[in-house]
């Protein structure tokens, strides 16, 4: 008899979901290891986890990770966490979702949670793209990028998303690609250990549906793109950390101390629980 | 000692504060809304109390965040509510067929005004009784409830998180704003006379544990949040372990008709309306939320007046109660339906009714009915 041998990971895995539905060279699959690795360095607790994902291909992740576990509708990943947050505390919620879902259809959940300063966790898979549906235009797609529904180049601005979070309010920002496996990894072992609202972009690489459109032809070369154009620059000003064909600025760009929505809020409540006392 | 969650006793207070105490009487612990008149007091109410003893209130950016937060927060246990008006409700359409695919227990509270659009913000109106039924897409089993006065605004809330709890949906109350604004008095009961009902637990061991796999009643035990279950929850079709089968036919189906039938196979326990005088009646009016007020004055009126007059008034309107409707015009020679709307449960009576003719008394844009206005359509009918 042969032994079996299980992967030592895939106690983080949901193995009755395993293959997962990303195509050859996608960086989802890259997004989520750096995450488990970064749950198992920490020994997170799985019993109080909860990941929370909106609609699209990166939101398959929530089916994926062997612990509580939400798919909201399009969008609502973060008011979602929010409520499950706010009910109970000691939970740790991290949401995984994509640019559209995050920032078109959810991006007024988004910069109103950082805002509060709420302790929800989100890493958002950036691929410029929607690409479950096929690979139409998004709030990330760059300008004059080819894609299904910018059949002559994209006209629009697009958001930067780490100058987006830092504006909001976000306690921690940092963006890196799926080339940089290991900082990905300790930036989210730093945010799972903060308090208050925390986010990451991973530019991650769409190869089937959105870099073939985009003069670059295989996986191999969107790599080759990011480790030829990334430039860490650690606290730099989010506002001009670019993503062009030339530059991809990439780093820890927020890192500070700020209490959460959540501990102001039970403050709050002891506080008016002490003055009824008094009455 | 903090203040007491319940407040036994009597009041006077209106109807969206008693709702709000309905909520906190239900053991609701959760509630996320944004302002929207004229429910808004409801909002305020919970802001000022929930703190009181470590109930959690939260303004939400929107009522879609707000309807996503209380699904989220009902699923991390807690009881949890939001509570808006028709523009609001509309916007949160999409997540209550998340809520009734996910088999969220919460509460929704619908104060409606006259609509379309923004519409009539200060007027009451019924416009929004039909989008209670159909407003999220696809097919599912749904339970309305119906107010008529600011004690039914506490006893109503009650009630609906009891059937949210027990069914594990969404319930919806739908208020008018004439029961959420009018003042009136209202007996806050003892803890022992109050219905609270929690969610069925797992009876499973976390590994054993399929989160969509019901019980004979149809409705399947919930774990939550942080106790070890590992459980997937998915708006999309999913099988009993809760995990996405997208391509099956055969999950589709015994998904959807599960909830379909949970509410349909339950509906004899799920369904309250009050029959006044229906015995002899030869004009039924089947009314519901404060036009059911004017139209029990009408039939008093009718009655003295020597004709034979009677009110089948609806608490739950959906489910139809069909066959007590059926039963209490069968025997009628016309059956009046008063709405604050163009006519929108009339078409269920109509439905139900086959051999009596059914008027419908549609009134719009300004006050409910008065007694007399119906009082006029009953002699004519008569």
């Amino acid at each position: 008899m042969v032994e079996e041998v299980m992967h030592p990971f895939m106690k983080y895995l949901r193995s009755e979901m395993i293959p997962h539905i990303w195509c050859p060279g996608c960086g989802n699959g890259i997004v989520l290891n750096c995450f488990v690795h970064a749950l198992d360095e920490l020994q997170k607790d799985l019993d109080k986890l909860v990941v929370v994902s909106g609609i699209g291909c990166i939101g398959r992740t929530a089916g994926y990770v062997n612990a509580d576990s939400f798919h909201t509708t399009h969008g609502r990943a973060v008011a979602f966490g929010t409520g499950v947050k706010l009910a109970n505390p000691e939970l740790e919620v991290v949401v995984i979702s994509g640019d559209g879902d995050l920032f078109a259809i959810g991006g007024n959940h988004f910069i109103h949670a950082a805002r509060r300063n709420i302790g929800l966790k989100v890493i958002c898979a950036n691929n410029f793209n929607y690409g479950m549906t096929g690979g139409q235009q998004g709030p990330t797609t760059p300008l004059e990028a080819f894609t299904t529904t910018t059949p002559y180049g994209n006209i629009e601005h697009p958001f930067n998303l780490v100058h987006l979070a830092a504006a909001s309010g976000a306690a921690y920002v940092a963006r890196w690609t799926t080339l940089h496996v290991r900082r990905l990894t300790m930036s989210i072992k730093k945010m799972l250990q903060k308090e208050g609202f925390c986010f990451i972009e991973v530019i991650s690489p769409c190869p089937e549906i959105f870099a073939r459109r985009n003069k670059m032809r295989t996986p191999l070369e969107v790599m080759e793109w990011y480790k030829r154009a990334s430039v860490v620059e650690n606290f730099s000003d989010p506002s001009k950390a670019e993503i062009s064909p030339q530059r991809l600025v990439v780093g820890e760009f927020v890192d500070v101390e700020k209490v959460s929505y959540e501990k102001l809020l039970h403050e709050k409540i002891s506080q008016i629980n002490e003055k009824a006392v008094n009455w | 000692m903090s203040k007491k969650a319940l407040l036994t006793g009597a009041y006077f207070m209106n109807g969206d504060i008693a709702c709000a105490e309905g909520a906190i009487a239900a053991g609701c612990r959760f509630f996320a809304g944004y302002p929207i008149t004229p429910a808004t007091e409801i909002a305020e109410h919970l802001s000022e109390r929930m703190p009181e003893f470590g109930g959690i209130y939260i303004q939400m950016e929107d009522e879609i965040a707000s309807i996503a937060a209380v699904i989220g927060a009902s699923y991390a246990g807690l009881k949890a509510m939001t509570a808006t008006s028709g523009p609001g409700f509309s916007l949160m359409q999409e997540n209550i067929g998340l809520a009734v695919m996910t088999e969220t227990p919460c509460v929704i509270v619908d104060i409606m005004r006259g609509g379309p659009s923004t519409g009539q913000p200060t007027l009451p109106g019924q416009q929004d009784v039909m989008q209670a039924k159909w407003g999220s897409h696809g097919d599912y089993g749904i339970i309305a409830l119906a107010p008529s006065s600011v004690q039914e605004m506490f006893d109503l809330t009650v009630e609906a998180f009891a059937l949210s709890e027990i069914y594990r949906l969404p319930v919806l109350l739908m208020g008018d704003e004439v029961v959420g604004h009018m003042w009136e008095k209202v007996v806050i009961p003892p803890a022992a006379q109050i219905k609270i009902v929690n969610r069925k637990k797992p009876h499973q061991t976390p590994d054993k544990y399929a989160p969509f796999m019901p019980d004979d009643d149809l409705v399947p035990p919930m774990a939550c949040f942080g106790e070890g279950y590992h459980f997937h929850a998915t708006g999309l079709t999913h099988n009993e372990q809760g995990l996405p089968k997208t391509q099956s036919s055969e999950v589709q189906s015994k998904l959807v008709r599960r909830l379909c039938d949970k509410i349909n196979m339950n509906a004899d326990k799920i369904i309250r309306y009050e029959e006044v005088l229906l015995g002899d009646a030869d004009v039924v009016v089947v009314a519901y939320g404060i036009v059911a007020r004017a139209a029990l004055s009408a039939v008093r009126k009718a009655r003295e007046a020597g004709i034979k007059a009677g009110l089948l008034r609806l608490v739950t309107l959906w489910p139809f109660p069909e066959s007590r409707v059926a039963r209490a015009t069968e025997h009628a020679k016309a059956v009046v339906v008063p709405e604050m709307n163009c006519g929108q449960m009339v078409r269920e009576v109509e439905r139900v009714a086959k051999t009596v003719p059914v008027s419908s008394l549609s009134k719009l844009g300004e006050d409910p009915h008065t007694p007399k206005e119906i009082l006029e359509v009953i002699k004519r009918c008569a």
